[in-house]
């Protein structure tokens, strides 16, 4: 028994992470930042709209939130739309009672799919981010730079033709290719919400111009939360309460810190879980310190 | 019984020898922050991918670096309130990739065990050579970076070959981490030296309570109190050991750490406990209950003889 020798080759054992994206920096070395505004946690609340295809490749894998049975598997296909157009008009509204500015990433096949979604999202102030092509179109190592640029060049002209045009971006199942970063830079995007390496906007160093990290926390994922893990609803919110209350402890010291968390419409947006996420976001409103804000103005803020 | 690796000979949970730690303690009390480094594109290790979805996982990455540059410093801190020093399970390419965190630890007394060079390296498939190569490196990395000489081994993301429990027992390892079967250390049979068992108590290690098992961050310190307060009541028997195994990209994320406070501050309440590293526990063990227990397992009539593995090919 033995391994090729490259496995006992350790070429990138050196001081910082073993890639070029960013150095290594200790958030107790980072000068605290005092934001504007004078809050003390920048909020930012995700809600990825996300088409799944009834018929996914499921290359490199499938989706997570994607279809589960045999073709045609109508029963995860309904579920998931019922998110895009019921769950997400409940989220809608539960953020304009309390006041509060979220960030939208949408599929480009819900443009024109369902284009009174995005409409709706940017009407009532929201910043409309984009996911991508749809949650079977994943970015990964496996395709060619030629392949990934064209599907990013097919999400940039599918949100060109319908009259927006998104700086901050979520890949589909979060998943990337290594050239991502470089290649959503290329194409206009500043802000990123794959890598959660620090409790701060991070930038991302690529090829061209810098695209900043923000850190959507997969700890509190509502999916992984609530579907994978089974939790109550009650259960759900009171973490990401406890997060907002440990992190205005740690302002003294370390400052402003962003909380990303998720809200996925067809997991968030039930009508079992609305009273205690009404509950969650009046907390969020009534909190003085904390600010709830767009990816796209936290980016710029910090 | 063919399949019996006979790592050790069976040793029924009472009438034991009785244990007492130093000062006539009950309970020895160890705390295992693992600091870890997960290659952003492991080689590959024909058993195992480096991570569950194809490389770059960039969330699992960046969460694990979140852990290292966050998360640490607030474990920390809050092991420093209560005056605890921590063991630390170490992927010893920390000492190169991140040193801030390791002088940190070595500042405050922690004790470091090697954990593999990264947890992206697996000893599946391993020669003799491969792996006798990992633990040298372990013990030469870490003896630079801290001056400690580590006594304790956990086999990267616990992945053992049938050879790792001699291989360390010959570079006079005093204990290992990989063996779950006692709430005491136990002998280990390997060819030579005196290697215990230390309990790593896998079940309250954050990655299964928050992983596996899918803990809410009250449930786990709860979890945590409870499973001290029993083993407290057995050491009055025969001193006991309890482990809490973490992961700062786990425990210490905000909505986390206070839950996880109130833990330490319930078990730090009690004087009957030896809070302990892993070393002083297996040092005072192999000194004073080596032998003892030998003879014990002797006299019913339970030792067994020979070493690990030898009905197995190596």
């Amino acid at each position: 028994m033995s391994l090729p020798p490259a496995y006992l080759e350790y070429d990138k054992r050196g001081y910082g992470q073993d890639i070029g994206r960013y150095d290594w920096r200790l958030a107790k070395d980072r000068a605290p930042v005092r934001l504007k505004n004078a809050r003390q946690v920048a909020a930012m609340i995700v809600i990825p709209c996300e088409y799944h295809p009834i018929d996914p490749h499921k290359t490199p894998f499938g989706h997570p939130h994607g279809m589960v049975t045999p073709f045609p598997d109508l029963r995860h296909f309904t579920a998931r739309d019922y998110g895009n157009r019921v769950g997400v008009l409940r989220l809608l509204d539960a953020l304009k009672s309390a006041g509060l500015k979220a960030t939208f990433p949408v599929s480009a096949a819900l443009l024109t799919r369902a284009r009174p979604l995005a409409e709706a999202i940017v009407g009532d102030g929201h910043e409309l981010a984009a996911a991508g092509l749809h949650g079977d179109a994943i970015h990964h190592a496996g395709l060619s730079e030629s392949e990934e640029r064209a599907m990013i060049e097919d999400v940039r002209e599918a949100f060109d033709a319908a009259g927006f045009h998104p700086t901050t971006w979520l890949s589909p199942a979060r998943q990337e290719s290594f050239a991502t970063p470089d290649l959503l830079a290329e194409a206009g995007f500043t802000a990123l919400l794959d890598w959660e390496s620090d409790g701060v906007p991070l930038p991302l160093r690529t090829r061209g111009r810098p695209i900043t990290a923000l850190p959507l926390l997969n700890e509190l994922d509502d999916f992984k939360l609530l579907v994978e893990r089974k939790q109550t609803e009650d259960l759900w919110t009171d973490q990401i309460l406890e997060a907002k209350d440990y992190l205005k402890t740690e302002h003294d010291r370390h400052g402003a810190q962003v909380l990303g968390f998720t809200l996925t419409p067809f997991v968030a947006g039930q009508p079992f879980r609305m009273r205690s996420l009404v509950n969650m976001l009046a907390e969020f409103a009534g909190d003085e310190a904390v600010w709830c804000a767009r990816a796209d103005e936290i980016v710029k803020a910090f | 019984m063919i399949s019996d690796p006979n790592l050790y000979d069976y040793n029924p949970y009472r009438d034991r020898p009785k244990i007492e730690w130093p000062g006539g303690k009950k309970l020895a009390f160890w705390i295992a922050p693992n600091i870890e480094f997960y290659e952003f594109d492991p080689p590959r290790n024909p058993k195992r991918p480096g991570w569950p979805r194809p490389a770059p996982d960039v969330t699992g990455y960046s969460q694990r670096d979140y852990g290292n540059r966050v998360g640490h410093w607030r474990l920390m801190e809050l092991m420093d309130r209560y005056g605890l020093k921590g063991s630390v399970s170490l992927n010893v390419a920390m000492c190169d990739h991140c040193p801030e965190i390791i002088e940190s630890c070595n500042e405050r007394g922690w004790e470091f065990f090697s954990h593999g060079i990264y947890n992206t390296r697996y000893s599946y498939e391993m020669s003799e050579d491969q792996e006798r190569a990992v633990i040298e490196d372990s013990i030469r990395t870490v003896e630079a970076a801290t001056g400690q000489r580590i006594r304790g081994y956990l086999a990267p993301a616990l992945t053992d070959t049938t050879r790792t429990l001699d291989l360390i027992a010959e570079h006079g390892f005093w204990y290992t981490c990989d063996l779950f079967q006692d709430d005491q250390p136990q002998r280990v049979k390997t060819k030579t030296g005196r290697l215990c068992s230390m309990p790593y108590s896998l079940e309250v290690n954050d990655v299964i309570t928050y992983g596996q098992l899918a803990m809410d961050p009250w449930r786990y310190g709860d979890v945590l109190k409870r499973q001290f307060d029993q083993l407290l009541e057995e050491g009055e028997t025969s001193g006991t050991v309890m482990c809490i195994p973490l992961h700062a990209y786990l425990v210490a994320q905000p909505h986390r750490l206070r839950p996880f406070e109130e833990a330490l501050k319930h078990i730090t309440a009690h004087d009957e406990v030896w809070f302990a590293t892993a070393k002083d526990i297996a040092g005072h063990w192999r000194e004073h209950y080596w032998d003892t227990t030998q003879d014990d397992l002797e006299k019913k009539g339970l030792a067994t003889g020979g070493t690990a593995f030898e009905a197995f090919e190596r």
